[in-house]
């Protein structure tokens, strides 16, 4: 059992999310950052889809009620056991009793804390995930929260991958943030999709779990009319008639009314999912 | 009318057809294809004007493309899908509004949707929202203006030329004709857990 003393400004449950559901409507979520969840998930020897915790910006801070260990991973952030530092992208060992914070990211918004054996909770439609657009899964967790923490399957030392690939730097504020874009289906619907890296964008207050929100550079359109819903997928670039494109991130809506242009890749989805507000960002036509 | 291909970044495609009527061909297809070890994905999203094919590989992707520009799509109407009676009573405060759109009374907006054999295109803005197409777009409604802060779990809309049943209790723009009565939209914890999926055939009945 770990209880929850503060749980900063965003403190959720997220695995691998929802799969092979989007054309029910219900959206893939699951950790924002997948591969900080993933990274963190091999160093306690955990399967990747168990559930870990994803706190933002302002970390958070964790109690022991039995010995437990954990991992953090993600947004770099000063990590305390009690007094005393400890190492992000390393396993720690925590007795009873003992207090875990993470604190303010120094760079990034999101760090992932796994446990040996994962967080439980209960499944909805295969996941723990707490979907923030359609409010599957679990609430937000609150101070006061415990989370029980699953049994560790054999414990095969191999599967401490300490080298499951190093964890990519992820740039400071003061920094821009360089995206690669692959082409998306609507393209087309802008003047200069070939040009977008001559725009620096800043991503706004109102980016969250569903989307990052660009503001800026002006994307405009190409043509008039509107475009019939289609899907979507994490990644996702769509430019709004305002011109001021949203990337979609894990709880994106599943179909969308509004051109997409471009789609990130893996390592840039992610790099996207640890822009904070302010954050300046280029995005770049991969070829 | 033949398959458009585009891309959605390098794990995913879109299939796109000439029409809503159409889309309903072509997803029958895709899933098919699927089923017949054609490829493997992780989602099938079928929408208005086309399906996305998510979490594909290249060499997949390659051939479903391959595949689907061999397609002739037509807009034959599918008997395959299940059939659902879905009760509705008709008191929505839209009523009025829709019977003036369509230049006609409340009754004979009644009559149309007991009439109409609807069919899911696609599910979206929430999980188990399903688009019913069926009317067609000589009967197409604009979203209202203001969209209401709260529409009750149940409720029956219109908007653009789609019906549509709110699953839960959400903020929304569409003209509200009625609510349904007996039957639990969504249910995360049933095997289905939307009654209206992709493909289901839809009758309102009194």
């Amino acid at each position: 059992m770990i209880e929850v003393v503060d749980p900063g400004l965003l403190l959720t449950v997220q695995d691998a999310g929802r799969r092979g559901m989007a054309h029910l409507g219900v959206p893939r979520s699951g950790a924002a950052d997948a591969p900080a969840a993933r990274r963190a998930n091999a160093l306690v020897g955990n399967a990747s889809t168990a559930a870990v915790l994803e706190a933002t910006l302002t970390g958070a801070v964790l109690a022991t009620r039995e010995s437990v260990v954990v991992a953090v991973s993600g947004a770099p952030a000063p990590v305390f056991v009690g007094d005393v530092p400890a190492p992000m992208d390393r396993p720690i060992r925590l007795g009873a009793g003992q207090t875990l914070e993470i604190g303010h990211a120094d760079a990034g918004l999101r760090t992932y804390l796994a446990v040996r054996g994962g967080v439980e909770g209960p499944l909805t439609l295969g996941s723990r995930a707490t979907d923030t657009l359609s409010g599957l899964g679990p609430a937000p967790l609150k101070v006061g929260d415990r989370i029980t923490v699953g049994t560790a399957s054999a414990p095969g030392q191999e599967l401490f991958a300490a080298t499951h690939g190093a964890a990519p730097t992820i740039p400071g504020l003061d920094e821009v943030v360089e995206l690669e874009v692959w082409p998306g289906p609507r393209a087309d619907w802008i003047s200069g999709v070939g040009a977008l890296a001559e725009h620096v964008f800043h991503a706004t207050t109102d980016s969250n779990r569903i989307g990052l929100r660009l503001s800026g550079g002006e994307l405009a359109w190409s043509r008039t009319g509107e475009l019939p819903s289609e899907g979507i997928v994490a990644g996702a670039i769509q430019v709004p008639p305002s011109g001021q494109p949203v990337v979609f991130l894990a709880d994106h809506p599943t179909t969308g009314g509004y051109p997409v242009v471009g789609v990130l890749d893996e390592v840039s989805l992610a790099l996207a999912t640890q822009c904070r507000p302010g954050q300046r960002v280029r995005l770049r036509m991969a070829r | 009318m033949s398959v458009d291909v585009r891309p959605m970044g390098r794990t995913a495609i879109v299939l796109e057809a000439a029409s809503t009527g159409q889309v309903a061909d072509l997803y029958e297809r895709v899933i098919a294809a699927r089923d017949e070890g054609e490829f493997a994905a992780t989602d099938i999203v079928p929408a208005a004007r086309t399906v996305l094919i998510d979490g594909i590989g290249p060499v997949d992707a390659a051939q479903v493309a391959a595949l689907a520009r061999t397609w002739t799509l037509t807009e034959a109407a599918h008997d395959a899908g299940a059939l659902v009676e879905v009760p509705v009573t008709f008191d929505g405060p839209d009523l009025d509004q829709v019977a003036d759109l369509w230049n006609t009374g409340r009754d004979d907006v009644v009559e149309t949707m007991l009439a109409t054999p609807f069919a899911v295109a696609f599910c979206g803005f929430a999980p188990g929202f399903a688009y019913l197409s069926g009317l067609g777009a000589q009967r197409a409604v604009p979203r209202r203006r203001d969209p209401r802060p709260q529409v009750p779990a149940g409720s029956v809309g219109l908007a653009g030329e789609f019906a549509g049943v709110y699953p839960r209790q959400s903020p929304g723009g569409w003209q509200l004709v009625g609510t349904v009565r007996e039957v639990t939209l969504w249910d995360a914890s049933r095997r289905e857990p939307a009654l209206l999926a992709p493909g289901v055939r839809v009758r309102f009945t009194a």
